[in-house]
Formats: structure tokens, C-alpha cells, sequence
């Protein structure tokens, strides 16, 4: 077996509180790979960063970067560059100087820390602002300093920290596609955290979701979305999340029948694990675009409520099984307290055991 | 369906006139307001109905807040009128108004439980109300905000999705006749954003109480109003229903304050009876008359990956997948454009692409285009 680049080996983070902030993550990460930390408020995504960084010293575990244990190295002493939400610059130095404040740092000669500051501002489309100081910019602006900063340098591994989290919807989309085509020139090996399950997915080549300092999935952005490892996952990825319905499964060898709780919804359904299902107990999950109307479907319920997004409509369906959110066009309204039959793409269904949760 | 307490405190006149037309709610008339140097408010005309989500949406500096705060009664207008409720309220104080703000941070004593918390706008003086009201009330909050489980917790041990639960719990304990909302989930997960503004507009819909819905955020916006007013330097550039705004935006400075990505805007001249990109490419065809030279509004869906050989060619830089579509970012006629696909779509970074514009989906505006300001 190779071995990766980045490894965490048992990570564990407990503060003296008694507060278990990360609770054994292991994780391996490519050269080359930009892998994203998601999950909501909590989950331990910015405590483990901050072990990478060397900001945090792990309670358990082992961190390893390009074939060195750094597990108790100071920050100095590992090549990362970190990126994080708020700017970070300093206020007294020129958007020239900040760029350029690693490379100073690390002794490299003037003109050559300006040709390369030069190179970065170039690609980076921030040559008007070399002469400005931060407080002079834009927020949009301030973020895009702070990242030229960061790969400036050809650090080991980037570590970013919600980069995007204080900007608007334009400059975030613009942002996102800078750090895409910056991170897929340099080839440098990028841990990224956010909240935000669209970013992650757009951004990652993998992504690690997390809960309550445990891993939950690590997987290609359309894994975790197809095909969720359990009922967390399903629902905090996806705008919206899964769907479900509770009721029971029978079957096993790839086949399975699954019936509402209500009696009312049947359908044939895959069972990718061992497909030993620990009780009758089971949610089934689907996503808002595999929902459709269809005047024979299993499924009968009246709209609550229609979001209008532009693109589509989230139409949210109550009926006797639950909510249930159907993606439909935008152009055609249904109308609060409309009556619809549902149907639902049986080949993108997922199934999770009653008790574990986990995916079927 | 959960019941709601009796209003024995503030009647709230529900019925209109008989044989008049239904009056707005809450109206304004040429509101201005200046702060310092900066002119907020530059005569704001606008309306909310009695049983309407009414969404501001501008960029940061535009005039919300300033706004909000001039109908909750804590700034004073330099000019114009504000009517609630069919009275002149230009000159009334904040209590008198019976309006509820909640705010972007969650205003909550963080040493007292949620219960005293939600009690505490009822206990104020002057209220008078009975204590069996005020815990039927309460509990009736909480059930609707599902916070009961919380009640006896301290508020700064709530997580921030919970803290903005019970904000908004305060504000309806009250019973008010009007919501003011100031971006009350700006500060919140993204997930929890998504499912509290589903909440917001059926809680809002239960009470029946018009909601003034501040945000910078399109997507709540779109997803929540009624109706939109879009605000920029202190003035409105468009009222309307989302998808007037976002179908038929009447500016390019409106049209890219709604949409994720935002939409294209394309030079295109007119040439032989049609309307023709940088390159020449015939995209829609052009009445006579006119300027000769416009601004062409297409939104990322609207656009077609294969427009058939007499397309022109586009290349492709970025592709991000991000559910059900996928993201493209192109090279094509001189600029960078976005285009959303179906999901199914094999498209690499690299690929040559002959994307086609729908033409009954674009818009043509006449202005030169204006970059969005900073914040």
C-alpha cells in the first residue's frame, strides 16, 4: 500500500473541560487532492484543521505530512499556508507587502520576492491593488489578498478555513472558481472546511462529512450525494435533503420490497450491503429531483408551501407519509393547497436500517 | 394545526372597510432619511398588504436596515409618510406601533433561561397580562418554533439555529401586527438557513401577520417574498413578484442582485435584422429602431450546450457539479460565461462546447453595464 501524503492516523481532540471536539478521525490525503471537511457547527471540521495547521496539538493520534510525523511540530515548522474566514492581512502593510510577507519571512531576496509577488498578482487579476493597504478594499478584495498570500508560496498542503464564509453570493462563485483553477495549477494538496454542502461539492475531489467529532462518509462528491452512508448524510447533503419515509424492508440479495409505515407507498427497491437488515425498521430516501408527478403514483398529498429559486421550484408535498419536497419547473406553478400524486424514481431510491441508520 | 392564544390586549382589524378597496397594510410615501453625510433613504415608495411577505433585497449600504429601522419607528423620516394599518404612524413612537424586529444577531439575554426570555416582552409594564395567558402563550410559541424541549436551558447554551428560533419566538409571542425581520438568518449554517426559511413562511402564514424581510441573500429572497423590492443607494429599482424580477429585470444592476451564478450580459449590435455577438454570432433577431448597440441578459439556464454547426465554439474552464445541474464556466464570444446543465451532462474541463441561447428567455437592456458596487 502506498503511502499518502497527508495522514491522520486516530485523531483525537478532547479539551480540558472534558469536551470531545474530535473523536478519531482517520483520514489519508493525496498530493494533488483537494479534500473538503464538511458538516454543520461543532462537528470538529475547523479543530482538526487546526491540528494539521499545528494550532492545536492532538490529546491521541498521529498526524504525517510528505513522510515527516509533524504531530507535535509548531505551525512554523510545517510547510502549510492557511487560509482562513476572516482576512487575516496586516493592516499596516501594503496589499504588496502582505502578499509577499512569507516569502520575507522565509529569506528570500527582494527582487525576488517582488517577481514573484508580481507573478501571483498577475494570474490573481490584483496588480491595481499591489500599492493599496486592506482597509482600503473591498471584502471580496481583502479575500482574494489573503489567498494570493497563501499560494505565493508553494507550501506542502494549503489549509483553508472557510475562506468564503463572509462574502456575497456573486463574490463567493467567483472566489470558489479562483481556488478551483489556483489549487488544479499548483497541485498543492488542500484541506478545505466548510458548512456549506454546495461549496463542497462543487470544490472537492473528495469529501470527508463529519458529526459530533466522527467521521460519517468519505467519499467523490457524487458518492456522497447518490449514495449517502446514513440518514446524517443524506439529509445535510443536498439542497434540500433527502427525502424520507419510514416503514419497513424485506428482502435481501440485492432486491428488496419496502412499505410505508401508512401501508400506502410499495416499491421495489435496491439493497446494496450485506443486505442483512438488523430489523424490518427502514427509511427510504430520495432526492427532490427524483420526484415527479404521476396521477397513479403511491403517494398522494396536498402542497404547503412552493419555493421559487429562479432555475425551479421546490414544491413541499404534505401527505400521509410526510413531507415531501419535489424539484419541479419554475415556470409552473401549483398552487398552496393543490392536490398531487407523486411517484418517485424507484432506480434512485437509497434505504437506510430502522436502527443504525446506515445505508442499506 | 396549532391554535393561537387569544389577542385580548391589541385587536387586530382584520376586516377592511366594507365596499372599500383592501388598503395596503403598511404604506410609504416618499420616505427620506439621511445619516450623517450619507443620504440612506432618497424617497422610498412602497407598499406591504395585510397578509404579505414582503422581501427587501439589496447589497450591503443600500438602505435596508435604515429602512427597516424607519417603519419600527427607531429612526424618524426627514420626509415622506408611513402609514400602518390605515394611520398615520410617521410621528409615533416604536411601542406604540406594535411592530416586532428581529435581528441578524440573535438579541437575547444570554444568562436567562428561553422561558424568561419569552416571557419578558409579555411582563413588560403596561401590558397587564394574566399569567395563565402568558405561559398558554409560551407554550404555543414553542410548540410552533419546536423549542419546548429548551425552555428551561439557558440561552447561551443554545446553539445559533436555537438562539434564532427563540429571537423569533419573542417577536411572536407579542402577537404584533407586523414582522420586521433583519436578516435574521445571515449568521446561521447553511443548512439551517434552508430549512428556517421554509419555516418563516409558514409560521408567518399561519399568524396571517405581514412580514417586512430583509436580506442580501437572492436565494431567500426569491425563495420567500411575496413580492421583492429590490434597493440600491437608497432607492428602489424594482417591485415586483420573484419571478417578474427575476424573469424580467429592468436593469442589469437588478438582474445580477438575483440568480446564482448570475446571469450573462452580453454586448451584442444590431446587424442585419439581428442581434449579433462580439464575433458576429446571430443570438436573437432585432426589431428596427433604437440604439444599435444593447446589453444582452441570459440566464445560466437559459443557455443550451448544443446549439447545432452554426453555433460558435466556446471552451470549457470550470465544471462544478453541485447536485442536480452542473455549473459550467465557458469561454465563449470573448467572455467568460456561465451555463447550468442537467446533471447527466458529460462536459470536461477542455471540451469544446457549441452553446445556443434561448431567445425568448433573454433580455435586451438599454444601459451600458454597471458593475455591482463593493460593500
Amino acid at each position: 500500500m502506498s503511502v499518502s501524503f497527508l495522514s491522520l492516523d486516530r485523531i483525537e481532540k478532547t479539551y480540558p473541560d472534558g469536551t470531545r471536539a474530535v473523536n478519531g478521525i482517520d483520514l489519508a490525503v493525496d498530493e494533488g487532492e483537494l479534500v473538503v471537511l464538511l458538516g454543520p457547527s461543532g462537528c470538529g471540521k475547523t479543530t482538526t484543521l487546526r491540528m494539521i495547521a499545528g494550532l492545536e496539538l492532538p490529546t491521541g493520534g498521529a498526524i504525517r505530512l510528505a513522510g515527516q510525523d509533524v504531530t507535535r511540530l509548531r505551525p512554523a515548522r510545517r510547510d502549510v499556508g492557511m487560509v482562513f474566514q476572516f482576512y487575516a492581512l496586516y493592516p499596516h502593510l501594503t496589499v504588496r507587502d502582505n502578499i509577499g510577507f512569507p516569502l520575507r519571512a522565509a529569506g528570500l531576496r527582494a527582487a525576488e520576492v517582488r517577481g514573484r509577488v508580481d507573478a501571483v498578482a498577475a494570474r490573481m487579476d490584483l496588480e491595481r491593488l499591489l500599492p493599496l493597504y486592506p482597509k482600503q478594499l473591498a471584502g471580496g478584495d481583502q479575500q482574494k489578498v489573503s489567498l494570493a498570500r497563501a499560494i505565493v508560496r508553494r507550501p506542502a498542503v494549503y489549509l483553508m478555513d472557510e475562506p468564503l464564509g463572509t462574502l456575497d453570493a456573486d463574490e463567493r462563485l467567483a472566489m470558489r472558481e479562483l481556488i478551483r483553477a489556483e489549487q488544479l495549477a499548483s497541485g498543492v494538496a488542500t484541506i478545505y472546511v466548510t458548512h456549506d454542502q454546495e461549496e463542497a461539492m462543487s470544490l472537492a475531489d473528495r469529501i470527508v462529512v463529519m458529526d459530533e467529532g466522527r467521521i460519517r462518509q468519505v467519499g467523490s462528491p457524487a458518492d456522497v450525494y447518490d449514495r449517502p452512508a446514513d440518514l446524517f448524510v443524506a439529509s445535510f447533503v443536498g439542497s434540500p435533503g433527502m427525502n424520507f419515509i419510514r416503514g419497513e424492508v424485506a428482502g435481501s440479495g440485492g432486491r428488496g420490497l419496502f412499505v410505508s409505515e401508512t401501508g400506502r407507498v410499495p416499491f421495489d427497491v435496491p439493497l446494496e450491503g450485506t443486505a442483512r437488515v438488523s430489523s424490518g425498521q427502514a427509511t427510504l430516501g430520495i432526492r427532490s429531483e427524483h420526484v415527479h408527478p404521476d396521477a397513479n403514483g403511491p403517494i398522494w398529498g396536498r402542497v404547503v408551501t412552493e419555493e421559487y429559486l429562479g432555475s425551479a421550484r421546490n414544491v413541499h408535498v404534505e401527505a400521509a407519509c410526510g413531507r415531501m419536497v419535489m424539484r419541479a419547473d419554475a415556470a409552473v406553478p401549483y398552487g398552496l393547497g393543490a392536490e398531487v400524486r407523486l411517484d418517485l424514481d424507484a432506480s434512485q431510491v437509497s434505504i437506510f436500517d430502522g436502527a443504525t441508520e446506515a445505508r442499506l | 394545526m396549532t391554535v393561537g392564544p387569544s389577542t385580548n390586549e391589541t385587536p387586530r382589524d382584520t376586516a377592511a372597510a366594507p365596499g372599500a378597496a383592501p388598503a395596503p397594510f403598511l404604506s410609504l410615501r416618499g420616505v427620506c432619511k439621511r445619516l450623517g453625510a450619507t443620504e440612506a433613504l432618497r424617497g422610498i415608495d412602497l407598499e406591504a398588504g395585510r397578509n404579505e411577505l414582503l422581501v427587501v433585497l439589496g447589497p450591503t449600504g443600500a438602505g435596508k436596515t435604515t429602512l427597516l429601522r424607519t417603519i419600527a419607528g427607531l429612526e424618524r423620516p426627514d420626509a415622506g409618510t408611513i402609514t400602518i394599518a390605515g394611520r398615520d404612524a410617521t410621528a409615533l413612537d416604536p411601542a406604540s406601533r406594535d411592530v416586532a424586529l428581529v435581528f441578524q444577531n440573535f438579541s437575547l439575554y444570554p444568562r436567562w433561561s428561553v422561558r424568561r426570555n419569552l416571557e419578558f416582552p409579555l411582563r413588560a409594564p403596561g401590558r397587564n397580562l394574566p399569567e395563565a395567558e402568558i405561559q398558554r402563550r409560551i407554550a404555543w410559541a414553542a410548540d410552533l418554533l419546536r423549542i419546548t424541549r429548551y425552555l428551561d436551558r439557558e440561552a447561551s447554551r443554545l446553539s445559533g439555529g436555537e438562539m434564532q428560533r427563540v429571537a423569533i419566538g419573542r417577536a411572536i409571542v407579542r402577537r404584533p401586527r407586523l414582522f420586521l425581520m433583519d436578516e435574521p438568518l445571515t449568521n446561521l449554517d447553511a443548512k439551517l438557513r434552508e430549512a428556517l426559511r421554509v419555516e418563516l413562511v409558514e409560521l408567518r402564514r399561519e399568524l396571517e401577520t405581514p412580514m417586512v424581510f430583509v436580506t442580501h441573500d437572492q436565494a431567500e429572497a426569491l425563495s420567500m417574498g411575496d413580492r421583492i423590492v429590490v434597493l440600491s443607494e437608497g432607492r428602489i429599482l424594482q417591485t415586483g413578484t420573484p419571478r417578474e424580477i427575476y424573469e424580467r429585470p429592468t436593469s442589469p444592476v437588478v438582474a445580477l442582485q438575483l440568480g446564482q451564478p448570475a446571469i450573462n450580459l452580453l454586448p451584442v449590435r444590431r446587424e442585419g435584422g439581428q442581434w449579433r455577438t462580439a464575433d458576429g454570432t446571430p443570438v436573437m433577431r432585432a426589431e428596427a429602431g433604437g440604439p444599435g448597440e444593447r446589453l444582452l441578459g441570459v440566464r445560466p439556464e437559459n443557455v443550451a450546450l448544443l446549439g447545432g454547426e452554426a453555433a460558435s465554439e466556446a471552451v470549457v474552464r470550470v465544471v462544478e457539479h453541485t447536485g442536480p445541474t452542473t455549473t459550467l464556466l465557458v469561454d465563449w464570444l470573448g467572455s467568460p460565461v456561465h451555463i447550468v446543465v442537467p446533471r447527466r451532462a458529460a462536459v470536461r474541463p477542455g471540451d469544446r462546447v457549441h452553446p445556443r441561447i434561448d431567445p425568448g428567455r433573454a433580455v435586451l437592456f438599454e444601459q451600458t453595464p454597471k458593475r455591482k458596487e463593493s460593500p
